[in-house]
C-alpha cells in the first residue's frame, strides 16, 4: 500500500493535479462507502471506458 | 540479448508479444488459448507461449511492459465525473467500486500475476508502463518497412488520446499531438454500432460491410449536429447527444430523437435505415480520416503514413487513405487494435527506453506476415487428431497441397491449418476457410452453413501478389487484409435494371463479377495478398488453384463459426470442422474428408457460442 501511495503522490506531482486531491479524497470515501455496501464489481457497461 | 514481454489486459483482448534484441520472436492473444472471445483475463496462456516459442524462462525477461497507465486512465474517469456531476452518478456507483478494489492497484494485480509465471522474479522493478496510443504508435511504426513516418492512432479511447499523431525517425517516436476524450471517432463509430443493434467493440466491422447497402443520407445529419469537423480532420463531438460520459449505454433519447426512433434491437431485422445509417457513419467516419491525413501530410511532409488504434481496422477507409494519395506509402499494424498494445508497449520499451537499435529494412515489413503464433509439428498434429477420433491420410506436402485446390476447384469448402497462428483479428492463411471465389453460390453456403452469420456480411479475396492488379484496381502489398479496392471493370458485370431494383441483401446473391463470392454490393473487396517469403504453402495452394482454373483468387474467412475465437488447436479446428459444413480439412499434411469422419464425433456447434 505505502508503495502505491509513494506512486500516486509522485503521479500527481508530475501531473500538477494537487487540486485534484480534495475531490479525490471525497470521492475515495464515497466509493469506499459504495464499495463495503455492495457486492459485485461487475459492470454492465455497453462499453467499458476504462 | 534483450528480453522484453508486452502484455495487454483487462479491458478487451488481452494479449502477450515478445521481442528478442528488438526482432519480434512471438505474439499471441489469449482467447485463441482459452476459447473465450474477446478474453479480458490476465493472457497466462499467450505468456507461457511466448516464453516456450523463445525458448527462455520468465527469469529471462529484462522487462515486462504493459500498454497503458492506469492512474492517468483514473484521472480522466475521475475528471469526466467530477466535469458532468451531479449526472453520471449511476455510472460513478458502478464504476468506482472496480477501481478501488481492482484497477486502481494494477500494478500489484499484475504482479501477482506474474509471480503466478514465477514466483521468484524480481518483477516489480522490471514491470514498466506504457501509454495506450504511444504503444499504439510503436506497434504501427517500428515494424513497419519505413525508416521515417508519419503515425496516426485512432481508436475508441486510451487514457485521455482518442487520436494522436507522432513522427518516427530510426528508433526514435515522438508524440506531436492528441485529440482527447470524449472526442472520439472511435466511439462515434461505436454509438452507431449500438444504435443500429449490433455489439460495441466487435460488431464495427459488421457497420462497415452494411454500409455498401445504403446510401448516407444521414452524414449531413451526423456533420451538422454530432460532430464539428475542422478541415484539418481535427473533431469536437457535442455530448448531449450521446450517453457513455455519464451512462451505461452508448447513445440517448436525444440522438434517438435525430434519427427518429429508438435503436434496433440485436438480431431485430435489418431495414433499409439502418444500412443508410451504416452508410452515413463510414462516409463521415472516411471524410475525417481523409481531412486528418491530408493534414498531416501537408504539415510533416512525410511521405509515409503509419496507421494503429482500432478504427485503423476500417479497411475501407484505409484504402481511401491509399489511393488518395497524400502519402506515398502507407503500413497498418495488423493487430490494430488493443491486442497489438501488447506489441506496441514491448517495442517502445525496446527502442525508446532501451534505445535499441533498429536496423534498416529490407523494404519488408518486420511482421512476418503476422504469422507470430503457436505452430504444431506434423507428428505432434498426428497424435492430437488421433486421439480426437479423426480419420486422416497423411500426404506428403505437394500431394496435400494437389489435394486441397482440386477441392476448391470442385467449390468445396476446405478448413486450412497450417503454420503459425496468426496475430490480429484476421485469418490470413494459417486458420482460415477457403473456398471458390467464382462460385456464385459460395457466400451464401459459407454464410449460412459454416461460418452461422448473417446474410449480409462479405468475404474476402486472397490473391497471389503478382495477380492483384489484374483482378482488384490495386497494385500494392495488403497482406493483412487492411486495404478494400474495387473489382476491376473488365472483371465486373453489369446488373440489369430489375437486378439493381433490388433491395439490400437480395442485391449481394447477384453475381457482379467473374468472382461474386468476394464481391460486394458496391464491386469492392477486402483484399489479401498472398506473398512466397511470409506464407509459401498458402502461396503454392494459390498458384496450383490458379492452375487449375485461371484464377488467382480464392475466399478466405476466418477458421471459426460465429461467437467463436478463430481456432487455436489441431482439436479446435476438428471441432469447428464437425460442426459445421466444412467438407475438407487440412492440418499439416493431413489430410479429412467429412464423409469419412465418424458421424458420433459431429457436435451441435451452431449455438455453441454466445452472438457477437
Amino acid at each position: 500500500m505505502m508503495s502505491f501511495l509513494k506512486e500516486f503522490w509522485a503521479f500527481l506531482r508530475v501531473r500538477k493535479k494537487f487540486w485534484l486531491a480534495p475531490t479525490l479524497i471525497a470521492m475515495a470515501l464515497l466509493g469506499a462507502l459504495i464499495v463495503l455496501s455492495q457486492g459485485s464489481a461487475v459492470a454492465p457497461f455497453i462499453y467499458t471506458l476504462f | 540479448m534483450k528480453y522484453v514481454l508486452g502484455i495487454s489486459a483487462y479491458y478487451h483482448d488481452s494479449a502477450a508479444a515478445l521481442l528478442r534484441d528488438g526482432e519480434i520472436v512471438a505474439a499471441a492473444q489469449e482467447e485463441r488459448f482459452s476459447r473465450r472471445k474477446h478474453d479480458a483475463r490476465f493472457p497466462h496462456h499467450a505468456v507461457a507461449y511466448c516464453l516456450a516459442e523463445a525458448g527462455i524462462g520468465a527469469a529471462d525477461l529484462d522487462h515486462v511492459a504493459f500498454y497503458d497507465k492506469p492512474f492517468l486512465k483514473f484521472e480522466r474517469l475521475l475528471e469526466t465525473y467530477l466535469a458532468f456531476a451531479p449526472r453520471g452518478f449511476r455510472s460513478f456507483r458502478i464504476a468506482i467500486p472496480v477501481w478501488l478494489r481492482e484497477k486502481l492497484f494494477l500494478k500489484d494485480l499484475l504482479i501477482r500475476e506474474l509471480k503466478k509465471v514465477d514466483a521468484g522474479a524480481p518483477w516489480f522493478e522490471k514491470l514498466l508502463f506504457g501509454e495506450h496510443h504511444l504503444s499504439h504508435a510503436a506497434s504501427a511504426f517500428y515494424p513497419s518497412p519505413f525508416e521515417e513516418a508519419a503515425v496516426l492512432t485512432l481508436d475508441g479511447v486510451g487514457e485521455w488520446a482518442t487520436s494522436s499523431l507522432a513522427i518516427g525517425r530510426g528508433n526514435r517516436l515522438e508524440m506531436q499531438r492528441e485529440i482527447h476524450f470524449p472526442h472520439s471517432i472511435g466511439l462515434l463509430y461505436s454509438a452507431f454500432t449500438y444504435y443500429t443493434g449490433f455489439k460495441v467493440n466487435s460488431g464495427e466491422y459488421k457497420v462497415m460491410g452494411l454500409a455498401p447497402y445504403g446510401e448516407p443520407k444521414y452524414a449531413d445529419l451526423i456533420l451538422e449536429h454530432l460532430l464539428d469537423l475542422k478541415e484539418d480532420g481535427s473533431f469536437r463531438l457535442d455530448q448531449q447527444y450521446f450517453d457513455y460520459c455519464t451512462g451505461l449505454t452508448m447513445t440517448n433519447a436525444k440522438f434517438a430523437e435525430l434519427f427518429g426512433g429508438p435503436r434496433r434491437k440485436p438480431e431485430e431485422l435489418l431495414t433499409q435505415k439502418h444500412m443508410d445509417l451504416a452508410a452515413s457513419v463510414q462516409k463521415v467516419t472516411e471524410e475525417v480520416m481523409l481531412r486528418l491525413t491530408r493534414s498531416v501530410a501537408r504539415e510533416t511532409g512525410q511521405q509515409n503514413l503509419c496507421l494503429a488504434g482500432g478504427v485503423a481496422l476500417n479497411c475501407v477507409a484505409n484504402g481511401k487513405i491509399l489511393r488518395d494519395g497524400a502519402f506515398r506509402r502507407i503500413w497498418i499494424q495488423p493487430a490494430a487494435g488493443d491486442a497489438g498494445g501488447a506489441l506496441g508497449a514491448a517495442l517502445s520499451t525496446y527502442y525508446g527506453m532501451l534505445e535499441g537499435e533498429r536496423t534498416r529494412s529490407n523494404g519488408h515489413d518486420r511482421m512476418r506476415g503476422a504469422y507470430l503464433g503457436p505452430a504444431f509439428a506434423q507428428h505432434d498434429i498426428e497424435q492430437r487428431l488421433t486421439a480426437a477420433g479423426a480419420k486422416f491420410d497423411r500426404l506428403s506436402e505437394a500431394d496435400m497441397i494437389a489435394r486441397a485446390a482440386r477441392d476448391l476447384a470442385d467449390g468445396k469448402a476446405l478448413g486450412w491449418f497450417q503454420g503459425r497462428m496468426e496475430f490480429g483479428p484476421r485469418a490470413l492463411g494459417g486458420r482460415s476457410i477457403l473456398g471458390d471465389a467464382r462460385s456464385p453460390t459460395m457466400q451464401k453456403m459459407l454464410n449460412l452453413k459454416v461460418k452461422y452469420r448473417e446474410s449480409f456480411r462479405p468475404f474476402a479475396p486472397a490473391v497471389l501478389r503478382e495477380d492483384v492488379a489484374d483482378w482488384f484496381e490495386l497494385d500494392d502489398d495488403s497482406p493483412y487484409m487492411l486495404l478494400v479496392a474495387d473489382v476491376v471493370r473488365n472483371r465486373r458485370r453489369a446488373m440489369t435494371e430489375a437486378e439493381q431494383a433490388l433491395f439490400g441483401i437480395d442485391k449481394l446473391n447477384v453475381p457482379r463479377s467473374d468472382i461474386p463470392a468476394v464481391t460486394h454490393v458496391d464491386y469492392s473487396a477486402r483484399v489479401q495478398t498472398v506473398h512466397e517469403d511470409t506464407n509459401p504453402r498458402y502461396y503454392a495452394l494459390l498458384r496450383q488453384f490458379k492452375q487449375l482454373t485461371g484464377c488467382p483468387v480464392i475466399v478466405n474467412t476466418s477458421f471459426n463459426v460465429r461467437g467463436e475465437p478463430i481456432v487455436g488447436s489441431p482439436e479446435d479446428a476438428f471441432r469447428c470442422f464437425m460442426g459445421t459444413e466444412i467438407d475438407v480439412l487440412t492440418v499439416g499434411n493431413c489430410y479429412l474428408e467429412k464423409l469419412r469422419q465418424s458421424p458420433s464425433l459431429k457436435v451441435d456447434y451452431k449455438d455453441a457460442f454466445e452472438l457477437d
